[in-house]
């Protein structure tokens, strides 16, 4: 076995420089062990994983990578970005090449029982919908028979369309793409009528467009598109630090507790909710395996679920996308955090 | 080597010195090597398997599908199984390598034998295309074609010819034939001009071989060939109908599309694959030498009979292998129909992997698959090559 | 009778004239070489008319109508190409995410690459006996260099990207699969049948099968026939297949430069008493090695090539770059200045390379005669 050793060990000079990690089981052992947490992200999709001008990636999604690794190493920005295709996230969290993924993945029946994974939440209640040029002239996507619909190949919103148009008995050319880029080149070369996918891609997408105004997202939302991050099954306490990193962000929204005053309110509250987030009642963060002030550092990282919402897809921004579902169950929404107790 | 005085008995020393208990030892040794590495990796593997809770197995060839595929030769909907679309990635992928290799024999020839011509210009111009598409990647050629087509006029600024094929940037559509109930006589009676031209052919030949009479085998083979189907045709009504394209609100519908991914792909691949081809026929064709030319004319061959008779035969024993490992090549790269969209074997499979997760089985699947293909055309090739082998003397 | 003679008497030579105009000089040259038969003619016409349709739209497209200079994509109103996003991303081009103020690494690891190769390639080189142990442990070296570790910053392998990767990931692929080669070669014509067959199934196996199936069971596979626990990065997975790959191209190059060594000198060495090992080293391997070398260069010239394919896996290699640059809103809708860009760069590295193979092996033909 020693000789085994030996050829894996010369075969591959530069593993440990490179990051392989040995010996432990636990997620949050290797991710404190390497001192960063591997996030898959998506390759590029406005408002949710981006580029900015440094060259640095930020988004939607990416603010949870960074709760995270605020979470559990104490520092939003000790997390190593890994992009990847709708092909490859899988198996990159299978293997252990990622530690989390979040990349606007579907809650899906199969990928959390069939695919070996669990699911921490819901960071974005969405739906999978259509846009097409206004010059199409038609209002309805009942009205798709015959078009050609650019999908992006091993999701669930290809499978939605072929449900879609086998249950209203229309017939569709299917345009299979990777990216969201080569969707959009190929959406507005007119090789596909209409695109496809989640309705916040559909206005991440339509922001990239030089006349917006000539497209319309259609009215009719044709599934169930609950997006969250995953983590592998087998590890419960990552899972869980995981989960509760969220719900801390949409807890921290509905009392409150903002990027700003979180400062102020570490010394103490009167809401013993709030303390026992911010670790000044309670025990929370040892139950979890982390330090006291987890929920602080995550709140200092990246703000409550509010900002982070208003940062990247909000009215202010380019995507312009109203809370609507995803507001909390106080306005109307369906965010629902459980009580940190 | 026996030394005189030493008993040939078994001595633990002769393990080392003697070659073949040295060589049978170190083979020994390196099955045992090879059998502990494969139990590392298998361990490795369940224990992984076991830990995300996934099965290894073939079942979920069964399980259906859900999605759909545009380009298709047989019958399929997001209602077929797993196995069934990866077969009919497969016959993508067999299209694709069939059409290319086709085109790119013809380009390949055409550029080798135009290089090799006294027209300066026309050389130079070979040339160039030649050191281009060589040094630069095949992926960059097919994305570079995908998007050439892409650029073609959209669905309404539609290029039709003659009202029945229609060109534009999803496809050219052109009418499928629908075979009607009195086809198959059609279709014996080709057959039966197959097997007659074989026959035809093989008299000829002998004829030639003994007697010198020339036959006129190409219009006889094209006539046996072509006559008795098309009179059983038209006899019987001429049962064959036309599925014409017609426009509809998004697209044309029916007749044959064949989609902007399979062209650019094609097309890249014949190009790519179609330079080499010509260094090669450009190679074979210099191989043969001069004396062979000048002794055809001094015999009173004229020079297209030269180049039949004896330029090309001694040209193809040279092309050949070469030729065949080309072809090969065109085959394995048709698999980056991925980065395209063009649902060949290795993109079908690639949705596949994602949806039901068993990778491993999908993985074995193409190396199978690909593998097959490679073999089977490097045992023609030894077949081929021993078929017309020199004789050495 | 006498009749006049029919010769003419001259007692000195005539005087020399000019071949006639239509066959010599530049007439004569343009008669045989454009215009010797109607095809050729044909032809000529056909090439000449499509290089006036072609290069004057592409030289002005270029050069003369384009914009050099911008911030964005708006900076370029033209109607020619936009190459203002030249001097703002050519360092993501050239170097993918590697910090720029590292970006030195790289340069020194590339230009020590020169005195490594130089002894190899050139044996007459002065001072080539010493230079060849640095040859020898330039891979570590350039490792050390680009990765980091005592002294140096480190940097991850993620980092890596444009063309900085794909350099780095043929590199790796060539150096390490030429031992490997080496061996499978010699496997290959053993007269050991175990050793034989499984040389030939690698050989078969890896040569048989695409390149991007052995992508996807690097991205995929390689973690799974790991142990639980040990995971290595996605850069040194694929730099593991890519050299599984070329190793058995490379074995089949130097099992051609083996067949070519004259079988006087395998008897020769016999003859000497030179057990297996020692002729291979000594005196067979030396030589099969520098009549290979041309069909080596080749196959770096077709991994390097090959290296395009890591965009399939998500590697930022520099055709993701590009894809990537061309998404941002900034950028939009610069497909073909981006594709021309790196097809030139991939043009002219090959095309130099394959034409130093051609010269390689002219010399290499006249040394061995």
């Amino acid at each position: 076995m020693r000789s085994i050793k030996y050829l894996a060990a010369a075969l591959v000079a530069s593993a440990t420089i490179g990051g392989a990690s040995v010996g432990h089981a636990a997620t949050l052992d290797d991710v404190r062990a390497a001192g960063i947490l591997k996030c898959g992200i998506n390759t590029g999709l406005p408002g949710f994983a981006y580029t900015d001008d440094a060259g640095n990636w930020t988004g939607f999604d990416v603010a949870f990578c960074k709760a995270v690794a605020a979470a559990a190493l104490g520092d939003g920005n000790k997390v190593q970005y890994v992009n990847l295709t709708g092909a490859n996230r899988f198996p990159a969290l299978a293997s252990g090449e990622i530690d989390v993924l979040s990349r606007n993945t579907t809650w899906t029946f199969s990928r959390d029982v069939d695919l070996g994974f669990t699911f921490v939440g819901v960071n974005y209640y969405d739906g999978q919908g259509f846009i097409g040029r206004k010059s199409l002239g038609i209002k309805s996507a009942k009205d798709l028979d015959g078009a050609s619909v650019c999908i992006q190949t091993g999701t669930t919103t290809e499978l939605n369309l072929a449900d879609f148009f086998r249950v209203n008995k229309m017939t569709y050319e299917p345009v299979p793409i990777e990216t969201n880029e080569e969707a959009r080149v190929a959406y507005l070369a007119e090789r596909c009528d209409v695109y496809t996918t989640d309705a916040s891609g559909l206005a991440a997408t339509k922001t990239t467009f030089e006349n917006a105004d000539d497209h319309m997202v259609f009215p009719e939302i044709i599934s169930k598109e609950p997006l969250g991050p995953l983590v592998r099954q087998g590890d419960d306490q990552w899972a869980d630090i995981a989960r509760w990193t969220l719900n801390a962000l949409i807890n921290a929204e509905q009392y409150g507790v903002t990027q700003a005053n979180v400062g102020r309110m570490m010394s103490g509250t009167d809401n013993p909710e709030v303390n026992r987030m911010l670790g000044n009642e309670g025990s929370l963060g040892a139950m979890l395996g982390l330090e006291k002030d987890w929920a602080v550092n995550v709140i200092k990282s990246v703000g409550n679920y509010g900002e982070i919402f208003e940062r990247f897809l909000g009215t202010n921004t380019a995507l312009g996308l109203k809370r609507g579902q995803n507001a909390l169950y106080t306005q109307g929404g369906l965010l629902y955090a459980p009580p940190m107790r | 080597m026996a030394v005189s005085g030493v008993p040939a008995g078994f001595e633990l020393r002769r393990m080392w010195t003697d070659e073949r208990a040295r060589s049978a030892l170190f083979q020994v040794l390196v099955v045992l090597g090879l059998a502990l590495l494969v139990a590392f990796f298998v361990s490795n593997t369940m224990a992984n398997l076991q830990a995300r809770g996934l099965e290894p197995g073939f079942g979920f060839f069964g399980d259906t599908a859900f999605f759909d595929i545009n380009q298709k030769l047989i019958d399929y909907s997001s209602q077929s199984t797993f196995g069934r679309a990866l077969v009919v990635g497969l016959l993508n992928t067999l299209l694709v390598s069939a059409l290319g290799i086709i085109s790119a024999t013809v380009i390949g020839f055409t550029a080798g034998v135009l290089r090799l011509s006294n027209n300066w210009l026309v050389g130079r111009l070979i040339t160039v295309y030649v050191e281009f598409t060589r040094n630069v990647p095949v992926l960059l050629q097919i994305i570079f074609w995908w998007s050439v087509l892409t650029g073609l006029p959209k669905v309404a600024d539609s290029l039709s010819i003659g009202g029945a094929l229609f060109l534009n940037n999803r496809g050219v559509r052109m009418p499928a034939p629908i075979l009607e109930n009195g086809f198959g006589w059609v279709v014996i009676f080709f057959a039966l001009g197959v097997v007659a031209t074989f026959f035809v052919g093989r008299w000829a030949h002998r004829r030639h071989m003994a007697t010198g009479l020339p036959f006129p085998m190409l219009w006889v083979g094209l006539g046996l060939l072509i006559l008795p189907a098309l009179i059983v045709f038209i006899v019987s009504g001429q049962p064959l109908d036309w599925d014409m394209p017609e426009r509809t609100r998004f697209n044309y519908r029916g007749g044959f599309n064949v989609t902007p991914e399979l062209v650019a792909l094609w097309w890249a691949l014949s190009t790519y694959t179609g330079s080499f081809i010509s260094e090669i026929v450009r190679a074979g064709i210099l191989s043969v030498s001069k004396g062979q030319t000048e002794a055809a004319h001094a015999l009173g061959l004229r020079p297209r009979l030269t180049m039949r008779k004896i330029i090309i035969p001694q040209a193809l024993r040279v092309i050949i292998p070469p030729l065949t490992s080309q072809y090969l090549n065109l085959t394995k790269n048709s698999s980056l129909a991925i980065a395209i969209g063009y649902q060949d074997f290795v993109s079908i499979g690639n949705t596949v992997l994602n949806q039901s997760g068993q990778a491993i089985e999908v993985v074995g699947i193409w190396m199978v698959v690909y593998l097959s293909l490679s073999l089977a055309t490097s045992a023609f090739m030894n077949w081929y090559n021993s078929h017309i082998a020199l004789v050495d003397r | 009778m006498t009749t006049q003679p029919f010769f003419r008497q001259q007692s000195e030579l005539l005087a020399e004239r000019p071949p006639p105009a239509a066959t010599s000089g530049v007439i004569g040259w343009v008669r045989a070489n454009l215009f010797s038969g109607w095809l050729s003619t044909i032809l000529t016409l056909l090439g000449v008319y499509m290089l006036w349709l072609l290069i004057p739209g592409l030289l002005d497209w270029a050069f003369f109508d384009a914009d050099f200079h911008g911030d964005d994509r708006f900076a370029c109103t033209s109607s020619g190409a936009c190459w203002a996003w030249f001097d703002q991303r050519i360092n993501q081009f050239l170097y993918g995410f590697y910090p720029s103020e590292q970006t030195w690494r790289v340069n020194v690891a590339l230009a020590l690459l020169i005195p490594a190769l130089a002894p190899i390639l050139f044996d007459k080189m002065p001072g080539a006996k010493h230079l060849r142990w640095f040859s020898l442990t330039y891979p570590v070296v350039a490792t050390f260099l680009l990765i980091g570790g005592v002294g140096l910053e480190e940097v991850p392998t993620h980092k890596f990207g444009g063309f900085m990767l794909n350099v780095t990931v043929g590199l790796a692929g060539i150096v390490l699969s030429l031992p490997i080669g080496i061996v499978l070669a010699l496997g290959r014509r053993s007269r050991m049948p175990i050793v034989r067959v499984l040389s030939l199934a690698f050989i078969e196996i890896f040569r048989g099968v695409p390149l991007i199936t052995l992508l996807f069971v690097a991205a995929i596979l390689l973690p799974m026939f790991l142990p639980p626990s040990f995971s290595l990065d996605l850069v040194v997975r694929v730099i593991v297949v890519v050299t599984a790959f070329a190793s058995a191209y490379m074995a089949e190059v130097i099992r051609g430069g083996l067949q070519a060594v004259p079988r006087g000198q395998y008897e020769a060495a016999s003859a000497l008493g030179l057990g297996y090992w020692k002729t291979m080293g000594l005196i067979v391997l030396p030589q099969a090695l520098k009549i290979s070398i041309p069909g080596i260069v080749n196959t770096f010239i077709g991994l390097f090539k090959d290296t395009t394919l890591v965009i399939v896996i998500g590697l930022f290699d520099v055709l993701n770059i590009g894809r990537t640059m061309i998404a941002n809103p900034d950028w939009l809708g610069l497909a073909v200045e981006t594709q021309v860009f790196i097809s030139l760069f991939f043009f002219v590295v090959c095309f130099s390379m394959s034409r130093y193979s051609v010269v390689l092996e002219q010399r290499l033909d006249t040394s061995n005669s």
